[in-house]
């Protein structure tokens, strides 16, 4: 059961094979038995269980959709209505969210049953799931390792199966890289697509929610669910949601498959990089086309994220104040002290060094040096993209530079630690839909993702490959030893 | 040395939505505190703004009215500061691509008209508010305000006075009332002034430096406000020493403004386009709809009152300084028998004078349009005289009566009855035979005295007219 793909959980539940509740007894039981994996930072299971009971009535009754009764977990970015909301930091430690956020909502009203809330780097500024005030998530493939992040602890519980599918987000890699780093399967949406509001902001312009799965078709189920136009988020797209298991029909003779030269140089690993041509040939003899493209201002991707992603955050992050919720610091001497104590209290260091760099770049004398020339450079990224997309429907290359590192390897290094976001943040920029797929292991058994990124609004392209992908190939059901 | 005083004002006007800004909570002044405050108001975790409509189609009305550029195109950006009632953490405002641009609107000051340039008007939101009262070593923070939409009317420094920038400061109050684009209270904050104040020599072409006086709310503030700190400036600068640029405080108790903060302590707000609200398209078409929704303007109201009711500018100006005013004056026509004259001479004259002794608005006027044309018919179908009027009209706004309600109980009727007035003028006669006698001798002045002896033996009653005539009959 628990490598059961959500179509099969679907099936199983109709078919009376498993109560929901059942089902969701089963998952919180193992996430319990791995609980040293440090994946949830919150375990909600008296409220599981009610949503359960009321899926199995739900299902009982006919009025079952393909998600009711599967138990998901939500990243602890997300406002889950009467559960703590953390965000991974200290701050919000005591933040019990009045409210859901949309895709919460969207999910919760096909039936799905919310396990609990996943670990995450804070606010999630990071990618090793390192700088959560809960402590770091393992990767479950070798407990040495980091999963990757932000959302490390979503996809090292799909790992592991302690949850059929969880939820992620993405601002600059969030999604695909602890994906690539835990062997699952992940999607960010193109901007727009997903609403963003009740999804904690870290960068407004680059945030994305999207699903962190075992297979496409999961990812695409999921999807299905969670987009939708919102009126509460002014930056939703008011376009219909097509049906993205409709677009699996494609024959991949009909594709061309956009190689970027910028995306195979000395600078990625060479077992990655192997193991990602491995796979663009299978694509080939799958019968899709490729071509080599160019993508001339990939290494302003770094750059220009940096500025953009830190001076967003350092104003998002303002209403963190200790006045109306959050963390406060016990004592002080006036209002100032008060910002100052409860700020640097509730803050960890990695957040309070993106807070200074953006408010940095944000101010009087710097902004044109810093801000404005960032957003310049953004805009040939996503006229670079543009072009490549002239030559091709989708480009392929490895979604990291490397498998997944030790802990504490880079943590004290933060510019190689951003560098793992090289492949992934310009996408960010230039709002994209882009996957990680698993497409093999490095000698040491770490798992190695390739990226599919596609035309804006367009997942159907990238969802399609990749299941047709993993029809062919078996890397996605791999498993970590040691959860069965 | 003779200075030259240079005046311009940011005046922060609410706008009267139903709804917030970026939410839809109510903004209904007056509730408890917090109880119309949203998630979105109290700036929750992962909440976001939404543009309400309604604030871009008032500020769009507010440029059509002032011949301003509408932008098609806006930005909104955050300005970001830390205060306790601003719940984010940054203000939701406009910068570098607001809605408006390049406007202007004339005012009268000493029969002289200039004209004030606009440099620009943004869409902002109201932060919330600190209470002090009823707590003691802490602050409340009440936000019900927090997201009530603004606009921010930016002038250029084209007044020279005090009484230029009270002047201009009151023909916007009366614009977004006639566009009922606010309700201008200000006793409310719904509309608030910061005067940017410097002066320099005569002459000298160079701006001095200036200082701001934040946050004022009445003209009479104004008013003192600026020319206490000119007075300031004046000082300063004749001792010899030099005008630091800072913002101030007005404290309308001491009747001072003193130091908030220096240059050197000005917050960097660090403005940078809001992420979360794409740039406000407007289409020609919402513009084009918004000025066929326009109202009647002042000016255009000041032609049509000197062409339809034959008024002169002076009388047509002040009938339209206010929407209030022009809608009393039209009604008080109508309550006449459409005497605008008479209407006219007695708001801009006997009710301006009460309503200013009394210091009492318009609309609270005890006096109402229906009743003031009431007095004015008593006077034209010569119940009463116009001095008689003038009681009758005392008596109206002490009680709230009419005026056949005044004439009646106080038995103020005209006396036209020519046997009674002939009776009066012959005891008056027979009691001053001297001064008669001097009259027919040829002393002319004495007729104004017997004239006010019948008068005043009538109780003013007598018809002026009657009793002149008779008089003239009796003396001949």
């Amino acid at each position: 059961m628990i490598n059961h793909s959500l179509t099969e959980l679907a099936t199983a539940l109709r078919a009376k094979e498993i109560s929901s509740v059942e089902l969701t007894l089963l998952f919180l039981d193992r996430i319990a038995r791995f609980g040293d994996l440090n994946t949830f930072i919150t375990v909600n299971e008296e409220m599981a269980l009610e949503q359960a009971k009321a899926a199995d009535e739900r299902i009982a009754a006919k009025e079952a959709t393909p998600l009711t009764g599967i138990p998901i977990a939500h990243k602890d970015i997300f406002c889950t209505k009467d559960i703590l909301t953390t965000c991974g930091s200290k701050m919000l430690s005591n933040f019990v969210s009045p409210y859901n956020a949309t895709i919460v909502a969207n999910l919760a009203n096909a039936g799905t049953v919310t396990l609990g809330k996943t670990n995450m780097d804070e606010f999630a500024m990071g990618s090793s799931n390192e700088t959560s005030y809960f402590g770091p998530v393992k990767n479950p493939w070798d407990t040495t390792t980091v999963p990757g992040g932000s959302s490390g602890g979503s996809a090292a519980a799909v790992a592991a199966r302690l949850a059929p599918a969880a939820t992620g987000s993405d601002t600059g890699g969030s999604i695909r890289q602890p994906a690539a780093f835990c062997g699952v399967t992940g999607l960010k949406p193109s901007y727009g697509r997903v609403s963003r509001y009740g999804m904690i902001a870290f960068a407004s312009s680059l945030d994305q929610a999207g699903p962190i799965t075992r297979s496409a078709e999961d990812a695409a189920l999921m999807l299905q669910t969670m987009a939708s136009f919102d009126p509460k988020d002014s930056t939703s797209v008011d376009k219909v949601v097509p049906n993205y298991l409709d677009e699996f029909h494609k024959d991949l003779s009909e594709m061309t498959l956009g190689i970027p030269k910028q995306y195979f140089t000395d600078g990625v690993d060479k077992e990655v990089t192997k193991a990602v041509e491995g796979a663009i040939r299978t694509l080939k003899k799958m019968g899709a086309d490729t071509v080599e493209v160019d993508l001339p201002n990939s290494d302003l991707g770094i750059p220009c994220y940096y500025v953009i992603a830190p001076a967003e955050a350092s104003s998002n992050l303002s209403r963190f104040d200790g006045v109306r919720y959050g963390h406060r610091a016990s004592e002080y001497d006036d209002l100032a002290d008060m910002y100052a104590k409860s700020r640097s209290e509730g803050f960890g260091e990695e957040v309070k060094r993106r807070i200074m760099i953006g408010t940095y770049a944000l101010s009087s004398g710097y902004y044109d040096a810093y801000y404005n020339k960032a957003l310049k450079l953004r805009r040939l990224i996503v006229n670079d993209f543009a072009e490549a997309f002239e030559q091709c429907d989708l480009i392929v290359g490895p979604t990291t530079p490397t498998t997944a590192f030790e802990l504490g390897g880079k943590a004290d290094d933060p510019v190689a630690m951003y560098l793992n976001d090289i492949y992934t943040a310009s996408i960010n920029l230039a709002g994209l839909p882009a996957m990680s797929v698993p497409v093999g292991f490095d000698k040491g058994g770490r798992p190695i993702g390739m990226q599919l990124i596609g035309p804006y609004m367009d997942a159907g392209d990238i969802l399609n490959v990749a299941h047709r992908f993993q029809r062919e190939t078996d890397w996605h059901t791999k498993m970590p030893e040691g959860y069965e | 040395m003779e200075w030259e005083t240079v005046i311009g004002l940011e005046i922060h006007c609410q706008l009267a939505t139903d709804s917030k800004i970026f939410s839809g909570s109510s903004t209904a002044f007056g509730s408890e505190p917090n109880s119309q405050a949203s998630a979105v108001d109290i700036a929750l975790p992962g909440v976001l703004p939404v543009m309400n409509l309604d604030a871009a189609r008032m500020a769009v009305k507010f440029g059509l009215a002032v011949d301003a550029t509408i932008n098609e195109r806006s930005v909104f950006a955050r300005k970001n500061y830390f205060y306790p009632d601003l719940p984010k953490g940054y203000q939701i405002s406009q910068f570098e691509e607001p809605i408006v641009t390049e406007g202007r609107l004339s005012i009268t000051v000493d029969d002289k008209d200039k004209v004030i340039g606009i440099t620009r008007a943004h869409l902002e939101e109201d932060a919330g508010k600190s209470l002090h009262e009823g707590f003691v070593d802490e602050t409340g923070i009440d936000l019900n305000r927090a997201g009530t939409p603004l606009i921010e009317i930016v002038s250029e420094p084209d007044m020279r006075s005090a009484a230029e920038a009270v002047a201009y400061m009151r023909k916007i109050h009366a614009l977004v009332r006639y566009l009922e684009i606010s309700d201008g209270n200000m006793q409310e904050g719904s509309f608030r002034c910061d005067a940017n104040v410097s002066i320099r020599p005569k002459g000298e072409k160079e701006l001095g430096t200036r200082a701001e006086i934040k946050n004022i709310n009445s003209f009479r503030f104004v008013e003192k406000a600026i020319n206490h700190e000119v007075e300031r400036q004046i000082d300063i600068l004749e001792d010899g020493g030099e005008v630091v640029q800072e913002t101030r405080l007005y404290d309308a108790n001491k009747d001072e403004t003193r130091s908030m903060r220096s240059k050197e302590d000005a917050h960097d707000y660090r403005y940078f386009p809001d992420p979360d609200l794409p740039p406000m398209i407007l289409s020609k078409e919402f513009i084009e709809e918004v000025k066929e929704s326009l109202p009647e303007l002042p000016e255009a109201k000041r032609e049509r009152f000197m062409e339809q009711y034959e008024l002169d500018e002076k009388d047509a100006a002040a009938l339209t300084a206010t929407r209030e005013t022009a809608a009393y004056f039209e009604k008080t026509v109508e309550a006449c028998n459409g005497d605008a004259k008479t209407s006219a001479n007695w708001i801009n004259g006997e009710l301006a004078s009460y309503l200013n002794r009394n210091n009492v608005e318009l609309e609270d006027s005890p006096v109402n349009p229906k009743a003031l044309g009431g007095l004015i018919e008593r006077i034209n179908d010569k119940t009463i005289s116009n001095k008689i009027g003038k009681t009758v009209f005392e008596s109206m706004w002490k009680n709230g009566s009419s005026a056949d309600d005044v004439i009646e109980q106080q038995g103020l009727k005209q006396i036209t009855d020519s046997g009674a007035i002939e009776k009066i003028v012959d005891d008056v006669l027979a009691s001053n035979a001297d001064q008669a006698q001097q009259y027919r001798d040829g002393n002319e002045k004495v007729f104004g005295f017997l004239v006010g002896q019948v008068m005043q033996a009538s109780k003013g009653k007598a018809n002026p007219a009657q009793v002149n005539e008779l008089l003239k009959a009796k003396l001949s």
